[in-house]
């Protein structure tokens, strides 16, 4: 009789969204929580750190001026608009926060819907009492929390740096407005898709070809198809300028991208089946591949689409940083605290040198975390349970973990070989010797190596000896070696810690001096660890 | 080599939880064995031990003459295996994880493969995320049973089957008898137990609780008789007769092998208008297994 008595509500298809919604925030409350803080401590550590290297406006008014004047620096940050402090962080930070709000939107939209429906718990919570729609306005009310938070602690926190009250939260609405425009790009991408990694992957490119339309837009000259940058919602954030003359009106752009994107998926919604995308899952090989046989095969199979994003990634960012450095001494002329620390974080050689090492530290670390992720898909076979099936054939365990340990070596060597040839070409083609700096890069990006290779060891140890901890424990360690090679002098950590981190001992190249022993020391060390793990994965149960 | 699993003694922990609790397998070169017993009982973690993926605690276990945890990768070129979930890269097809698996096993009969591709009904174009659970099983199976290994691990292989599929399935398990491989068959469904298995072990809380031919395990229990009389009969309080029920003129109860003379000659004096007397179903026996063992366990004093 009580079913009968409410057809009006059985009908809307949202029953439900409520207790979802508070499932997803359950599940991802420590993912989300840290997602929220670090792009909130990035924006305000931004303008703290800004505020202390140009605590004069003469001296903001010439990296205005500088930076405006490079197309390859108003590519990857846009144009400084204004001299105040304000304008400065904007200008440092505005589209890369934006650019994290859209990738967090993007993982909690697709987690939320597609990893589910494809793990089949939609399924399982979908048989309850749960309307057609609730699944998708849960996730969306997610990801809108989430966005939703940075902003308002952004609001927050942002005058607590000095910075104007209204032109902050102008700033921290744009940010979440653009993780709101997102919101409806992947809510749209996730009825487009057959799987969640492919409705990831069309997600991911919008937000891609989102950041190359606003950096061309931003680098264009006078002359120049300058008018790009509106098409991109990353752009948004810049334009509403805040902290100069505000014009707010132009959020409405992301709003009306989020709405629209809302309103499309859930028209697609009603027109697909549960499982499958609108887009065809194209039939595959009915047979395998000479080339999938073994472990080593099925490795380089499960990860080779990964690694082919990552390296045309790395060639995209460390091309166009390459290209920056031209010039990058002018720049860094205004502002001799961070001169000073340009050099102390590169090494004592010329300033482009600096900066060039200093670039290579960052393709290095990112190599570590490519390299860390690899091994974690080790653990994440073992527990999927779909390491079962390969172990239980002739196939051991030790051969087994060679085979993602060889994909994350090797990729990280390849990353870092894109790395320094993109960064050589992108430097060399504009000082007229491609080939010396091609080859100067290379050498100077293979150099970290040997340390990103030991952050991979460290996470090979904790598979092996302390499997349930070795995910977020190889993590950890990585964050621990980003925040001492990053900021460990600046911080004025003692040597004893900065020793800690394999990247204090890599050789500082373009300029610097190579030692043999250092590197030597890291290979063996890296090998201790990876036998220590490989003798504890032997012993131990699997899953 | 007469025994391909042997099993003594077997215990295995997970922290606190006593998963195996001096187990005893035996599994002989070229039968069908069931193995059977509810969630949780040890089926599992059993199989994963004879896999050499979980370590054993203590006791012993032999798998075709080997140390399973030792000799793993040269045992696993003699058997193949197949998960009870099973769990496939969604990006790769199925046809590629039948070939690969078959590969790691080192070597795969194509033709088989072929045929059981198709007596199977698997398109294996697909990708596997598309599958569904049932053909997800499917493309375990036939990797499995393509390969020329003389020992066939199944851990519920049938979950998620539609009825036709299993009855292939059974044509296949009884096909694989009569060419000699062996099999130990885990399982919850009775049924496919009974129709497949020379012999049975049942499994309860970590410990085998009856092992042995169907023939034996019915021996050694009571038959179920129900009759319809001409006359009334006393059957209460004759040893061996158990669950007596008596509606009027018909009786049915249970009886011990040793009582059955006396009992069907009551029956005889009093006039039999129709009579059934049969052995307890596999299920029935499981059943019993369970219920009683519950019962105790309730009833001890704690």
């Amino acid at each position: 009789m009580t079913v009968l008595a409410h057809p009006g509500r059985a009908g809307t298809g949202l029953t439900g969204t409520g207790v979802l919604a508070t499932l997803a925030l359950r599940r991802d409350r420590i993912g989300l929580a840290a997602a929220v803080y670090v792009i909130t401590a990035g924006v305000a550590v931004t303008a703290w750190t800004l505020k202390r290297l140009y605590p004069t406006p003469a001296g903001r008014a010439a990296l205005a001026g500088t930076a405006g004047a490079n197309p390859a620096l108003r590519f990857l940050y846009g144009r400084p608009d204004g001299t105040s402090l304000g304008s400065i962080t904007t200008w440092r930070y505005g589209v890369w926060a934006g650019l994290f709000a859209a990738l967090l939107a993007i993982f909690l939209v697709i987690r939320h819907t597609r990893s589910d429906e494809e793990a089949g718990r939609l399924e399982l919570a979908g048989s309850a009492a749960v309307g057609r729609q609730a699944p998708l306005v849960a996730a969306l009310v997610t990801a809108a929390a989430g966005v939703g938070a940075v902003s308002v602690l952004l609001c927050a926190v942002l005058p607590l740096t000095g910075l104007p009250a209204a032109g902050s939260a102008l700033l921290a609405l744009g940010i979440g407005c653009c993780g709101l425009a997102f919101t409806g790009i992947a809510a749209v991408a996730a009825q487009l898709a057959s799987g969640a990694r492919a409705a990831r992957g069309i997600a991911l490119g919008v937000l891609g070809a989102a950041f190359v339309l606003r950096g061309v837009g931003d680098a264009a000259g006078a002359n120049g198809p300058s008018w790009l940058s509106w098409a991109s919602p990353l752009a948004w954030i810049q334009l509403a300028r805040p902290f100069a003359a505000s014009d707010p009106w132009v959020l409405a752009l992301p709003l009306a991208v989020g709405a629209a994107g809302t309103g499309l998926a859930f028209a697609l919604a009603a027109h697909r089946d549960q499982g499958a995308g609108l887009l065809p899952d194209r039939p595959g090989r009915a047979t395998a591949s000479a080339a999938l046989r073994g472990p080593f095969g099925l490795a380089w199979r499960l990860q080779r689409g990964a690694l082919a994003g990552w390296a045309a990634g790395y060639a995209f960012i460390f091309a166009v940083c390459g290209a920056a450095a031209k010039g990058i001494g002018q720049l860094l002329g205004t502002s001799t605290a961070l001169e000073r620390e340009f050099t102390r974080l590169g090494g004592q050689a010329a300033i482009t040198n600096a900066y060039l090492a200093a670039l290579m530290l960052l393709a290095g670390l990112v190599a570590a975390a490519y390299a860390v992720s690899v091994i974690g898909r080790l653990r994440a076979e073992e527990t999927g349970e779909a390491a079962e099936p390969v172990l239980a054939t002739a196939t051991g365990r030790v051969r087994w973990a060679l085979s993602h340990i060889a994909v994350a070596a090797g990729g990280a060597a390849l990353l870092l070989a894109v790395a320094g040839v993109a960064a050589g070409l992108g430097y060399g083609l504009r000082t007229g010797s491609a080939g010396t700096w091609v080859a100067r890069m290379t050498g100077a990006a293979l150099g970290q190596l040997p340390s990103a290779v030991v952050l991979a060891a460290v996470a090979i140890a904790l598979f092996g000896l302390l499997p349930r901890a070795s995910v977020g424990g190889a993590w950890t360690a990585l964050g621990l070696v980003v925040v001492i090679s990053l900021f460990g002098q600046a911080l004025q950590l003692s040597h004893w810690i900065l020793d800690v981190s394999p990247f204090s001992h890599a050789p500082r190249l373009p300029g610097g001096p190579v030692q043999a022993a250092p590197l030597l020391w890291l290979c063996a060390v890296a090998l201790a660890l990876s036998a220590a793990g490989l003798a504890g994965l032997r012993r131990r149960d699997i899953g | 080599m007469a025994n391909a699993i042997e099993i003594r003694a077997l215990r295995k922990s997970f922290g606190r939880t006593a998963a195996l609790d001096g187990l005893d397998l035996e599994v002989r070169a070229g039968e069908v064995h069931a193995f059977l017993g509810p969630n949780g009982a040890g089926k599992t973690t059993t199989i994963r031990i004879l896999l050499g993926l979980l370590r054993k605690d203590a006791g012993e276990a032999e798998l075709l003459g080997g140390d399973p945890w030792r000799d793993a990768v040269t045992l696993h070129r003699r058997l193949a295996y197949v998960p009870g979930d099973v769990t496939l890269w969604p990006g790769l097809t199925g046809g590629e994880i039948i070939d690969l698996l078959g590969r790691l096993r080192g070597g795969l009969d194509s033709k088989r493969r072929q045929a059981l591709t198709e007596r199977f009904q698997l398109d294996p174009a697909k990708k596997a995320r598309a599958y569904s659970k049932g053909n997800r099983q499917k493309v375990a199976l036939i990797a499995a049973l393509a390969s020329d290994a003389e020992l066939l691990l199944l851990d519920e292989p049938t979950a998620g089957l539609d009825p036709l599929m299993e009855a292939t399935f059974r044509d296949c398990i009884t096909e694989e008898r009569q060419a000699g491989r062996t099999v130990l068959l885990s399982s919850h469904i009775l049924a496919e137990a009974e129709a497949l298995s020379d012999r049975v072990t049942i499994i309860r809380a970590g410990r085998a609780v009856e092992t042995g031919t169907l023939a034996e395990m019915r021996h050694l229990t009571r038959d179920l008789v129900d009759a319809e009389l001409a006359g009334p009969v006393r059957l209460d309080g004759l040893p061996g007769v158990h669950d007596l029920v008596t509606e009027g003129l018909r009786v049915r109860c249970e009886v011990d092998h040793g009582a059955l003379d006396e009992v069907l000659g009551r029956l005889h004096q009093a006039g039999v208008r129709t009579l059934t007397c049969r052995p307890p179903t596999l299920e029935e026996l499981f059943l019993r297994h369970y219920y009683s063992a519950e019962r105790t366990v309730a009833g001890a004093p704690r």
